[in-house]
């Protein structure tokens, strides 16, 4: 098997670069794919207010540049593994959004059969594969699934996204090693919204570079403007193309802040209103939405147009996730173990 | 052991919640000792993920009130280390689906120490931890691993129940000289009831008889002592008298008060959370038959969750998990009552 691999420019780079109208018309992929994200989670708000989501529910408002900007640098060919803070890492792989609020509502129609909910979708058609609600536990994952297409000689890229909080455990650390020693195909991206539930980054990371000690490892690593969906893509279309070159894994610090509390459960009492308010003015939607302004990009009716598009998508997730059916209590039992006849299949 | 009275107990009975009841066992302790503090992640600033340190770290600031990185397994270990170096630590982790990237250093340092270092270096550490289901919180979040730690020679094991033992078991699990797991179910921490003004600290290790009854034992612990004790209400009803045992302690198992209440009722059902297969109602079950095995007029029924990965979706969860409903079935079976579910006795 060999280690090294031929480079390979990823697929749409030379596409969105050439043209100053293709430009354009992809900012306006970006903003879209960004609102959906946000205006999905804003819905899923409404409805858990109204206890028809039920659980844990993490928001990524906020955090929408970073699952939207690297998602558009993989291929459908390539993996990702995500958190429980994952409804904008699913939506922008391409995971349906009415499997996903489905999944929400418990649903059999959800992309995990009701058996998930809002910590654990998974889309194995589309390589997502999950929605993990342990700490850390999605990292050796990831690399276990870079080193299959590495022995298999697949020239494909596993995205692994997790939090700064993820960063202190063994986890992280034991597979950056794995991962750097290996020279799997891992694109490590990290999430730094500079807290840890109710913890601040400073609080819990002795050294808060975290670029700074991923590149000890001896992976190429990068901090990131996470806030700004140009730069999130350009550094990841970079990062997966050296990935995919065979240049072993790369680390993304992307430099982000989530709006709302931890989860439905917080009462975000631990940070300053104000630190918020500051972030607020480096919305990632906005942040968009103002430059194409200023371009002349995006006059009113676009932006009504993209509103009403994923206003629409939403609507249409709602309800259906409404009339879909539940899985009968009968069920309950399926998917412990495989069927028989699956088990030996070749 | 037997049960002894604090000289300052509280003045009357008054009503208080299983949270504010073990917040103030913790402040307590932590008054009590220098040697106490409490670490773990969130529970400082935050006031603990499920809000029971709340206004401690205020009281004791930052020494005592530790916030500790996303590292279980450092800092339980280092909770193991400082009980080594003389202090008495409080190690809460959030839930105990991550304890078990603490599991090593539970078992393999914490369990066996004592016996390994010749009985040099015994480890006084208590180690706190939320477990169970019923709040749709998936698989990862859900599970009652409980017994898996009651199979560990070296740690003893709590599962309080009740305000009281909220308020009071935590005391005793201090000042014993060995690892204490306790676990609180989250389904109890809203729990609002009375404080009664004369439980005072308990022994270590005893079971308690929470509702005497004489046709049928239901032998349980922990979140699901409620549902047994509503099963209790309604087999009354259908004029079963349904005996209530309530572990508290799942190591060692207090086999004295089980062994009693089922040679007087001839009939168990053991109301065990956690799944059937290789589990503490297993081990239950086990000592009856070693124990009562004369005594017993029926086999044996075990209430337990489905063997499943705790599935979201709340029907199916509810399906997963012993309710009251099939807790009096299973008595209804034991003692014979049962309307012809077509099972073969
Ligand atoms: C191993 C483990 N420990 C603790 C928790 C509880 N918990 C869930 S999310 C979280 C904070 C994680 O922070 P971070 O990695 O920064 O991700 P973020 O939530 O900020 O996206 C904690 C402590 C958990 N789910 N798993
Ligand atoms: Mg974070």
């Amino acid at each position: 098997m060999s280690t090294t691999r031929t480079p390979r420019a990823s697929a749409s780079r030379s596409r969105s670069r050439s043209r100053p109208d293709r430009q354009a018309a992809h900012r306006r992929d970006l903003l879209h794919g960004m609102l959906r994200v946000r205006r999905f989670e804003e819905r899923c708000v409404e409805l858990y207010s109204e206890a028809r989501i039920r659980g844990f529910m993490h928001l990524c408002i906020g955090e929408e540049a970073v699952a939207v900007g690297v998602t558009e640098a993989l291929t459908a060919d390539d993996a990702v593994v995500s958190t429980y803070r994952e409804h904008g890492h699913a939506l922008a792989r391409g995971v349906p959004a009415d499997a996903v609020m489905a999944e929400m509502f418990g649903k059999v129609t959800g992309c995990s059969r009701g058996r998930g909910g809002s910590m654990h979708l998974f889309d194995a058609g589309r390589r997502f594969y999950g929605g993990n609600a342990i700490v850390g536990g999605g990292l050796p994952l990831a690399a276990g699934l870079a080193l299959a297409d590495r022995m298999t000689g697949r020239p494909r890229v596993t995205c692994c996204f997790f939090g700064d909080g993820a960063f202190a455990e063994g986890e992280f650390h034991e597979t950056a090693n794995l991962a750097a020693l290996w020279g799997l195909p891992v694109l490590f991206v990290c999430e730094n919204n500079l807290y840890a539930m109710g913890t601040a980054l400073s609080r819990h990371q002795a050294q808060t570079d975290l670029a700074l000690r991923a590149a000890a490892y001896g992976m190429v690593s990068w901090a990131v403007d996470g806030m700004d969906a140009a730069a999130v893509e350009d550094a990841a279309r970079r990062a997966v193309e050296g990935v995919r070159a065979g240049s072993g894994p790369h680390f993304l610090e992307m430099r982000t802040y989530r709006f709302r509390a931890h989860s439905m459960y917080d009462s975000d009492r631990y940070r300053d209103k104000a630190e918020i308010e500051r972030w607020r003015e480096r919305d990632p939607v906005e942040l968009l939405a103002r430059l194409m302004r200023e371009r002349g990009e995006l006059p009113d009716e676009t932006l009504t147009g993209l509103e009403d598009e994923v206003r629409a998508e939403i609507d249409d997730a709602v309800r259906a996730a409404e009339q879909a059916p539940e899985e009968p209590v009968e069920d309950l039992l399926t998917y412990v173990t495989s069927p028989p006849a699956e088990v030996n299949r070749p | 052991m037997t049960a002894t009275k604090t000289p300052h107990a509280d003045p009357a009975e008054r009503k208080t919640t299983y949270r504010e009841a073990l917040r103030e066992a913790l402040r307590d302790a932590l008054r009590a000792d220098d040697r106490v503090f409490l670490m773990g992640e969130d529970v400082g600033r935050y006031g603990g993920c499920f809000g029971v340190s709340l206004g401690l770290l205020e009281e004791f600031g930052p020494d005592r009130i530790r916030d500790t990185p996303l590292s279980e397994s450092a800092f339980v270990g280092a909770g193991i280390g400082a009980a080594l170096g003389g202090l008495r630590p409080i190690v809460e982790i959030m839930t105990v689906n991550f304890s078990l990237l603490a599991l090593d250093q539970i078992l393999n340092n914490a369990a066996t120490l004592l016996h390994m270092s010749g009985g040099q270096l015994p480890v006084p550490i208590v180690i706190r931890m939320t477990t169970g289901a019923g709040r749709q919180l998936g698989a990862q979040h859900s599970h009652s691993l409980e017994g898996w730690y009651a199979h560990i020679p070296g740690l003893r094991v709590l599962a309080p129940a009740t305000i009281a033992d909220a308020r009071h078991l935590l005391a005793p699990a201090l000042a014993d000289p060995d690892p204490v797991l306790i676990f609180e179910h989250g389904g109890l921490y809203n729990t609002s009831g009375d404080l009664p003004a004369d439980a005072g600290p308990v022994g270590l290790g005893q079971a308690a008889v929470r509702r005497p009854g004489t046709d049928v034992s239901l032998i349980t612990y922990g979140g699901s002592l409620p549902k047994a004790l509503t099963a209790a209400d309604e087999l009354a009803g259908g004029g079963i008298s349904a005996e209530v045992v309530d572990l508290r302690s799942l190591r060692p198992l207090d086999d004295a008060t089980i062994s009693d209440s089922v040679a007087r009722t001839h009939h168990a059902v053991v109301v065990d959370e956690a799944w059937r297969s290789g589990s503490l109602s297993a081990e239950i079950s086990a000592r009856l038959t070693e124990h009562n095995f004369y005594d017993l007029d029926a086999p044996v029924e075990r209430v337990c969750s489905a063997e499943v990965p705790m599935p979201y979706a709340r029907r199916l969860e509810e399906a997963a998990l012993p309710q009251p409903g099939t807790i009096v079935a299973a008595a209804r079976r034991a003692v014979g009552d049962a309307p012809d579910d077509g099972r073969a006795d």
